[in-house]
Parts: C-alpha cells; sequence; structure tokens
C-alpha cells in the first residue's frame, strides 16, 4: 500500500444545506491528487463512520455551519470508534466560534480550520494528517 | 495586481461611449435612450416617482429560539424603525422536521425560529397586528403548511386573509439548484408551489405567493449573469405551471416577486437588476399576452451577500454592506435586507443587527441617492452591462431550452454543475490574489475578537417538550383523519392548501403533514451527476 493515493472522505453532517465551501474543498483536494468521496447532504453521524470504514479513508472532512456541532460532533467521534475507525483524524471546516475549537479538540478533533483558511493549509492538513495517519498504522 | 473584470468573469473596458449604448433600434425609445421610470420594459424603475413616492421596505431577516424570543426580536426591530417583518425559521422547520424528531438534535431554534405548528406561529405575532404588518417568510419545501399556520394565526386574531399582506418565499426549484432545502421530487415540489400561488390569487389577493429567488444560487457561487438568468427562468417555469392549471397570467403575475443578491461588484449588480426588469416585463406582454402592467413590472427584495462577509475584520463588513445595498437602492429594489457585521461568526446580536438596519437609514435619508429614479440611467458603462446581461440571460433561456427544460435540467444536475464551476473558479482567483479581499489574504491584522450572539442552550428540551404536551392534547382519530385527507389530496390533483388549513387549525403538525405528503409524492434523492 505505498505511495496508494490518499483517501478523504467529505461529508456534511446534520440538516444544514450550506455546501460551496465542501464543493470546492472536494474539488481541490480531487486537483491535489486525493481520492475524495463525498458523501452529500443530511449525513447522520453513523453513515459518515460507515463510510470512513467501507472507503477505507485516510481522514474524514466535516462541514458545518449550522452551529450544532457540539451536538454532532461528539456523536460522530462514537460512531467512528463504534465503526472501529476511531484512529482516522477528523477535520471540521464551517463556522465554529473561537470558544468552541478547544472543546472540539479535546474530544478528539485533528484540525479545525475555519473561514478565510487558505486552499492551501487546507491540502497540507490533509496530507499531513493522513501521513500521520498512515504511520500511526504501521506502528 | 489590479484586474479589470468583473468578480463574475465580465471584461470591463477602459471607457465606455455612445458607440456602446445598447439597443440602437430597440423598444426602449430612440436610439441610445434607455426610456423612462415607470414606463416599459421599466429598465429604469418600475415606478415613475421611485423612492420619493415610498422607500423601500427595510426588513430585516430574524428569527432564533422559541417563537417568544423572535417576537422579541421582531418587536424591538419595528421599534427601532423597520418597516416589515421576515422570518427565519430553523433547520429542522426548513426541512420539514417537527422539533422532537431525532434528524432535529442540536438545530432546534439555533439559525431560526422553531415553529412546529399552527399555535407557535401564533405565538410568534402575539401583539404584532398581522393586519397592519407586512411579512415574508423564508421557507420553501413546507412552504403551503406553513402558510396554511399563517392563515390560520391571522384567522385566531380575527383578520381575513384578503387584508394580509406580504410574501412567501415558496420556489423550490432554486432549492435544487442551490439552497438544498428540498423534500420531495421536482415535479410535485413545483405542483405545490403552484398550489399555493393559485390558492392566493383566490383568498389572499394582497399576499405574494412566491418569492423567485437568485439570493441563494449567487450564495452557492455563481455568475451575476447566470444568477439572472436562473432566476427568471424559474420564474418562467412558475408562470408555465400557473398557466398549465387555468389560470390567467393577469390573474396572479401581478403577485409574483422576486429576490436577487446585492454583491460587491458595484455597477454589474445595478445593471443586473436592470436587465431583470426589461427582460421580465418583455416576456410578460409580448410572449404571455398580459394586459394589466402590473403583471410586467418585476418587483423584488434585495439582500447582501452574505458570501461576501468575512470572519476577520468582522467591523469591515459594515463597509461592505453599505455598498451594496446602495447598488440594491440604486438598481430600484423594493425591499431590501441588510447583512450584520458579524453574520460570518453567528446570528447577529441587537447592536451588529441595529447597525445594519441604520445603514439603510443613512441610505434613505442621508445621501440623496433616493431624490430621482434610476440616477445612472444613460450612463453608457451602466446601460452597456444591462444590455450585455440581458443577452447572457437570452443565451442561457435558449440553452436550457434546448436540454429539455429547468425540471430536466434540475435533474441532470445541470445548475448545479454550473454554479459549482464558477465558485471554485472564484476561489482560486481568491488564492491566487487575483481578488483582493481586504483582512484576508491583503490587509491582513491580528485576531480581533467581537462579542457574539449566543445560543440558548434551554430553548431545545423547552420546545420539544411543548411540542409533546400538544400533541397529547388533540383528538388523535381528528388528527388521524386530517392527514388521511392530505393524503388524499396529494393523491389526486386537487389544490393541498384547503387540506393544509383544516390540519393546521387541529394543531397537526409541520412534520406531520411533510411525512404523509411524502408517503405519497416521494423524498427526492441526489444524483451522481450532482458534484
Amino acid at each position: 500500500m505505498t505511495d496508494r493515493p490518499i483517501r478523504v472522505v467529505l461529508a456534511k453532517l446534520g440538516l444544514d444545506g450550506h455546501d460551496r465551501g465542501i464543493r470546492v474543498v472536494a474539488r481541490v483536494l480531487r486537483d491535489a491528487g486525493m481520492e475524495v468521496i463525498y458523501t452529500g447532504l443530511w449525513q447522520t453521524a453513523r453513515h459518515v463512520a460507515r463510510a470512513v470504514a467501507d472507503e477505507d479513508a485516510d481522514t474524514v472532512g466535516i462541514s458545518l455551519l449550522s452551529g450544532a456541532h457540539l451536538t454532532l460532533v461528539p456523536d460522530l467521534i462514537d460512531a467512528l470508534r463504534a465503526e472501529g475507525v476511531g484512529h482516522v483524524p477528523v477535520v471540521i471546516g464551517g463556522i465554529v466560534p473561537d470558544g468552541d475549537v478547544p472543546v472540539l479538540e479535546k474530544m478528539g478533533v485533528a484540525r479545525v480550520l475555519g473561514p478565510g483558511t487558505t486552499l492551501e493549509r487546507i491540502v497540507g492538513s490533509f496530507r499531513e494528517l493522513a501521513a500521520a495517519s498512515r504511520a500511526g498504522q504501521r506502528r | 495586481m489590479a484586474t479589470f473584470d468583473t468578480i463574475s468573469g465580465r471584461e470591463i473596458k477602459p471607457f465606455y461611449t455612445a458607440g456602446d449604448l445598447p439597443n440602437p433600434n430597440g423598444s426602449d425609445g430612440a436610439p441610445g435612450v434607455p426610456g423612462v421610470p415607470g414606463a416599459f420594459p421599466f429598465t429604469r424603475g418600475i415606478h415613475a416617482d421611485m423612492y420619493r413616492g415610498r422607500l423601500w421596505t427595510m426588513r430585516q431577516f430574524a428569527g432564533f429560539g422559541s417563537a417568544e424570543d423572535t417576537n422579541q426580536r421582531f418587536r424591538f426591530l419595528l421599534d427601532k424603525g423597520q418597516t416589515g417583518l421576515s422570518v427565519a425559521f430553523d433547520m429542522p422547520t426548513l426541512m420539514g422536521l417537527d422539533s422532537d424528531d431525532p434528524r432535529a438534535r442540536g438545530e432546534v431554534g439555533r439559525l431560526g425560529v422553531a415553529i412546529d405548528c399552527a399555535a407557535d406561529m401564533q405565538r410568534l405575532f402575539d401583539s404584532i397586528d398581522l393586519a397592519r404588518v407586512s411579512t415574508s417568510m423564508t421557507i420553501n419545501a413546507p412552504a403551503p403548511i406553513l402558510m396554511a399556520f399563517y392563515l390560520v394565526a391571522a384567522e385566531r386574531q380575527g383578520i381575513a386573509w384578503d387584508k394580509l399582506g406580504g410574501t412567501l418565499q415558496n420556489d423550490t426549484l432554486k432549492e435544487f439548484h442551490a439552497q438544498n432545502e428540498f423534500v420531495f421530487p421536482p415535479e410535485p415540489s413545483v405542483r405545490l408551489a403552484v398550489d399555493v400561488i393559485e390558492f392566493c390569487a383566490r383568498h389572499a389577493p394582497r399576499w405574494h405567493p412566491v418569492s423567485i429567488s437568485g439570493y441563494h444560487i449567487r450564495e452557492a457561487g455563481s455568475t451575476a449573469g447566470q444568477e439572472l438568468a436562473f432566476t427568471l427562468i424559474d420564474g418562467i417555469e412558475y408562470v408555465e405551471r400557473a398557466l398549465q392549471r387555468g389560470l390567467k397570467i393577469d390573474d396572479f403575475a401581478p403577485r409574483l416577486s422576486f429576490f436577487f443578491n446585492a454583491h460587491n461588484e458595484f455597477f454589474e449588480e445595478i445593471a443586473k437588476f436592470r436587465a431583470a426588469r426589461r427582460i421580465w416585463a418583455r416576456r410578460m406582454r409580448d410572449h404571455y399576452g398580459a394586459k394589466n402592467e402590473a403583471s410586467w413590472r418585476l418587483r423584488f427584495h434585495a439582500q447582501t451577500a452574505g458570501c461576501s462577509l468575512q470572519a476577520q475584520q468582522p467591523g469591515v463588513n459594515l463597509i461592505r454592506v453599505a455598498y451594496q445595498a446602495m447598488a440594491a437602492v440604486l438598481g430600484g429594489c423594493q425591499s431590501l435586507h441588510t447583512n450584520s457585521m458579524d453574520e460570518t461568526l453567528s446570528l447577529p446580536t441587537e447592536e451588529s443587527v441595529t447597525l445594519a438596519l441604520r445603514t439603510q437609514q443613512v441610505l434613505a435619508h442621508e445621501t440623496g441617492v433616493t431624490s430621482t429614479a434610476d440616477p445612472l440611467g444613460g450612463s453608457y458603462y451602466v446601460e452597456a452591462l444591462t444590455d450585455e446581461l440581458e443577452k447572457e440571460a437570452e443565451t442561457y433561456f435558449a440553452r436550457i431550452a434546448e436540454m429539455g427544460g429547468v425540471v430536466r435540467c434540475v435533474e441532470s444536475g445541470y445548475f448545479r454543475r454550473e454554479i459549482a464551476s464558477a465558485a471554485a473558479r472564484y476561489q482560486r482567483e481568491v488564492e491566487s490574489r487575483k481578488r483582493v479581499i481586504v483582512g484576508v489574504n491583503d490587509f491582513i491584522e491580528p485576531p480581533q475578537p467581537i462579542p457574539t450572539h449566543k445560543a440558548d442552550p434551554s430553548v431545545e428540551p423547552g420546545q420539544i417538550e411543548r411540542l409533546r404536551t400538544l400533541k397529547a392534547q388533540r383528538d388523535p382519530a381528528k388528527v388521524a383523519a386530517a392527514l388521511d385527507r392530505i393524503r388524499a389530496s396529494a393523491a389526486g390533483s386537487q389544490n393541498l392548501m384547503p387540506a393544509f388549513i383544516d390540519a393546521a387549525r387541529l394543531e397537526v403538525t409541520v412534520g406531520e403533514m411533510m411525512s404523509a405528503l411524502a408517503d405519497v409524492l416521494g423524498r427526492y434523492k441526489q444524483t451522481a451527476g450532482w458534484w
């Protein structure tokens, strides 16, 4: 499995339909050579966790602009563990108030990328996290 | 390096002359003369006296928490001099789910107000006279049901439906293109929208039963030309469907209304509004044979561009909003929402929403832009842009017709792909700093946090509790009968509004009615071609 392209699952969690950002991110990650599985809108935590397991993803990116992150992200972390993919790093994008970032990190979120994050930094973050996750898996 | 194309990618010349004036032999008037405001084709505005006669309606979109919370915000805004109300519903309501639905977890009352039933709607407008205030409701897939709640709330205030003024967004087509709050497949979605148009034409003649919206299309990343074209072609689709029902054009066209984005590109935005009026007037008169001048006039609400707001240096957003609002006014809007500076971070605070409203009041009372109609009429540049946008829209109309029409293009994902390509192009331009965004990719400063609105965690459990109590107090046999009637009407071809209104009177909830509808109409799944 050396040099297998990075596989990323991207998902919209909950009812929020704001998908302009996540679709731009999907295109950019694809252009950067990653394999992107975008699950689409209105996903439940369990659906996303199953997609991460089924797709053998290196990382998972969640977009949330609904303000429901403190309810839905813990559900996701639990669901990933239940699917046996609790080690896959979770990236959150969208609107997260500054004060909530450490709360999410404590829950196990690897990175929160807020508004204004450059596409370059987004690509870099997914690369680093995938590499770290693979290295962790090999150990 | 400076760029000389618009944010929509339109190339701009160093200067414009009389040679750029459109329609040398067009119906606007003499060569190069754009006609007068208040006369066909209304390029220069729908009234001759424009804002001298009446200012636009200052209408701030508001809603959060429980019906009481939002009622309080409404009264605060009316006290501050706002002239119309605009309801923001929470995500579960927008998706037609009750507050106690497991899928609603964490989202009840968060991005808008939670409304489950007619009693909630009644509390939302407590002590607000529905005969005097004009109310706009941003709701789409469940729009007919929320309209039924509003009609029942009015009934309970003792107000006749023909006294009600306001607007129901009820534009399900753009949900498929951009806003993503669709529930049913495209065909039944359009049918439901037309049910409201038909019902209001007969029973609530002062109400605008649809607000054909480009706002969300633009927010999703479209160009100005796409926003214009996709909105108007959606409008034409509703017109066609209403005519197929046997309605006469002049029975409903005067109550159609539109909703556009007011984005950063100042002159192109003004030209977009002017082009919209001209295209619509010509269609209504020349193609549909409308005789009533009111049918020719395109009326629109504008909202400044939410997607142009930045989280960095939020105070700068005040300046963006002010310019965008001026473009909307110079473009001849009938009502306007100005975004608050903190809306990239959370729902707005009372302070920031007051500043947003004050921005409109300064425009209206201090700048003098309201003193004459269409002050930019005759500008070589603006007239040339107006003409270019009109041509661009006509090109899109032809392409959409070739591909089988609006519903086919929804199903094939055409609209979504067009919009997504424009959004990706724009983002790359920002990334490469071809486009400078103040505070984001230039003129950067360290973050300075500002106070933001905090959601009240007791809202969700409170709303769920109230809903459970309400459900327990109803007569289950009557509720079941009301839902059966909805299913039966949906299976046939009757207008569904009477069944929704009767159910609303019994406090049947939005979630119950939507799920009865889904039993018959099905739910729409996104298809692969959509990305």
